[in-house]
């Protein structure tokens, strides 16, 4: 298996008025391509800020992070918008979709700013759209979706760039434990099918449908563990 | 997308044009109808040469309201119009008294103004005639009945009779029409379409019961002439009213200059007062642009997260903020525009009909620009600014600001 993410002491402190805290503290890590990883800790244990600075939303304040060998702690704005577009797809919990566009409009947004064309976005979006099985709601203004037909076209948003791993934060926090089954289940799939992903979350029933379990406390990497027992998720299909 | 941003946001949008609409259009109209005015006037007295000049009664008035006093004084006669003659370098002196009367003809009887004047008068007012004749010296000299109507008058009193020959009564006095007027604007002082045009004489003994004139156009043989031929005209006044004294004068010349600089003057002022109104309601207006801008802006900063998230640069966030800020002050403006237009068209009608002044509507390019360019500046610098300090943020940390 090819390395995906290294960090070699990665660290983030944050300073609030002279005060800093150390949200981590000398992160080493290596995720390969095609694994399912899940990331959990207590919440202020610094699992999202690690999130973040491997989904190249934030900068750590030391330490080196490796995408595909690239030296991403020391790209500029520009350059990590380009991996963040090119490389990355992101579910967050609070779905963070744009309520007044349609499912299409939302799931076409990060080609937009790739610069695919119209009408390779359309067919793109169309496809991952059938993929979470949201076809018949696809002019539907998101804000009149369920939420967990919401965090689905979050899903097929960051599907549609084919990316090269997808970042889940809290993917099921907001959602009821069906909807969520159906979240999982879904990632599950994408991970079957080759795709990286990394899930962030403090539930342990969420992690337990992961390949592997990073436990972090305090700002560091408590435990890091093969999950042996994973949980599948059972099939439903998509309620629609 | 940008334009999508437009349409998804409908009530910011509608507010934001709203405010940019009512700004230029207000800019638009004040500045148009005070440029038409100006226009009408200007044109008005370009009409009569540079080479003439004006003499009127009494004192030169200094503000709007001493100049009704000039219609009253009787100091300039019938010497005085003689004597102005023979001033060397003067090639014409016509004089005018008018005044309205009742006229009549069979049961129609309506009020109209009655310009008395030499024959002159058609060409010093560029009269044209449509039938029948203007009078000449011959019956100015035989204090002849005689009168040409205007183009209205002809219309409502006579409609679809040939008023050439017919008698017309003028308060007392019966006149033979001899000619109508081609259909012709509204001048500075007088509706030619409205008004009767004879003899001065008559007008005077017989119509208006005076011996004085409000006016008189006098006519230099050239431009370089006209200093002296205004000098020339105060001494002889002056001698005939037997006045040492400058100060005193019961009469002003006016040249073409003048005229048109005091008109320039006075539109200018109410220009500049209508102004500020339009400037008011282009801050309010602005302002309106720059609270709805602020706010939508800070409402979206999620988004802004969110889509640098998705991988948007700073650049091309700004640049959505820029075009939709374009977009909507562009439309508001066009928009503006076309309002402010039409009503200026509006004015100018209402003006006509109400206020029986019609002048051509004359669009302010200078309006337009003052207008769309103020409200397109507010509308970018405040759509735009708050949009490069989210556009600055951390993807993470707009994608948390609630």
């Amino acid at each position: 298996m090819k390395e995906l993410i290294r960090t070699e002491e990665l660290a983030k402190i944050y300073e609030n008025d002279g005060v800093e805290t150390h949200a981590l503290r000398g992160v080493d890590l290596s995720i390969q391509e095609g694994e399912f990883v899940a990331i959990v800790g207590p919440s202020g244990s610094g699992k999202s800020t690690l999130m973040q600075i491997l989904g190249c939303l934030d900068r750590p304040s030391k330490g080196k992070y490796f995408f595909e060998e690239r030296e991403i702690h020391t790209y500029s704005d520009e350059e990590l918008a380009k991996i963040r577009n090119e490389r990355i797809g992101f579910v967050f919990q609070a779905f963070n979709l744009l309520p007044r566009l349609s499912v299409l409009d939302n799931v076409m947004l990060p080609l937009i700013y790739r610069g695919t064309s119209p009408k390779e976005r359309e067919q793109k979006a169309k496809k991952v759209i059938e993929l979470v099985g949201l076809s018949d709601r696809i002019d539907y203004h998101t804000s009149r979706l369920s939420g967990g037909q919401k965090q689905r076209v979050a899903i097929a948003r960051a599907l549609v760039t084919d990316p090269k791993i997808i970042f889940a934060d809290e993917p099921t926090g907001n959602l009821d434990s069906k909807s969520g089954e159906v979240v999982l289940r879904f990632l599950q799939d994408l991970n079957e099918e080759g795709h990286t992903i990394a899930i962030v979350t403090h539930e342990s029933y969420v992690a337990q449908s992961a390949r592997r379990m990073l436990h972090i406390v305090d700002g560091e990497i408590d435990k890091d563990e093969v999950i042996t027992k994973r949980r599948i998720v059972a099939q439903e299909g998509f309620s629609k | 997308m940008a334009v999508s941003g437009i349409f998804v946001h409908k009530s910011r949008s509608i507010l934001t044009t709203l405010g940019i609409v009512i700004g230029i259009t207000s800019v638009m109209v004040v500045i148009s109808v005070g440029e038409s005015a100006q226009g009408l006037v200007l044109q008005e007295i370009q009409q009569f040469g540079p080479s003439n000049v004006f003499v009127l009664p009494g004192k030169e008035p200094k503000g709007f309201t001493e100049g009704f006093g000039t219609l009253l004084n009787d100091s300039l006669k019938q010497k005085d119009i003689d004597d102005m003659a023979k001033i060397p370098n003067v090639v014409g002196v016509v004089p005018y008294a008018f005044g309205t009367a009742l006229v009549s003809f069979e049961s129609e009887s309506e009020r109209r103004t009655i310009i008395g004047s030499s024959h002159s008068s058609q060409e010093n007012f560029n009269l044209e005639i449509e039938s029948g004749r203007y009078f000449d010296t011959f019956d100015v000299d035989q204090k002849a009945r005689v009168a040409v109507i205007g183009y209205d008058i002809k219309e409502d009193l006579f409609g679809q009779t040939d008023p050439i020959g017919k008698k017309l009564r003028v308060k007392n006095t019966t006149f033979q029409i001899i000619g109508v007027l081609a259909s012709k604007g509204q001048g500075s002082f007088v509706d030619y379409n409205d008004s009767i045009f004879a003899p001065y004489p008559v007008v005077q003994r017989d119509v208006l019961g005076t011996k004085h004139f409000q006016r008189v156009a006098v006519e230099a043989d050239s431009v370089e002439n006209v200093s002296n031929v205004v000098l020339d005209i105060e001494r002889v006044l002056r001698e005939n009213h037997n006045i040492d004294d400058p100060e005193k004068d019961d009469f002003f010349v006016q040249t073409q200059e003048e005229v048109a600089n005091s008109i320039d003057m006075i539109t200018g002022v109410l220009t500049v007062l209508l102004g500020c109104v339009a400037a008011i309601s282009l801050v309010v207006g602005g302002v309106g642009i720059m609270n709805i801008m602020l706010v939508s802006v800070t409402e979206r900063t999620r988004e802004i997260g969110l889509r640098k998230a998705m991988g948007a640069t700073r650049k091309s966030i700004l640049y959505q903020f820029l075009t939709e800020a374009i977009l909507l002050t562009g439309g508001g403006g066009i928009l503006g525009v076309c309002l402010g237009i039409a009503l200026t068209f509006l004015a100018v009608s209402l003006a006509h009909s109400f206020l029986d002044i019609s002048f051509p509507a004359v669009i302010s390019i200078k309006g337009i620009v003052l207008g769309l360019g103020v409200s397109t500046m507010i509308g970018i610098i405040f759509g735009v600014f708050p949009a490069r300090q989210a556009a600055k943020k951390a993807p993470i940390e707009a994608l948390r600001s609630e």
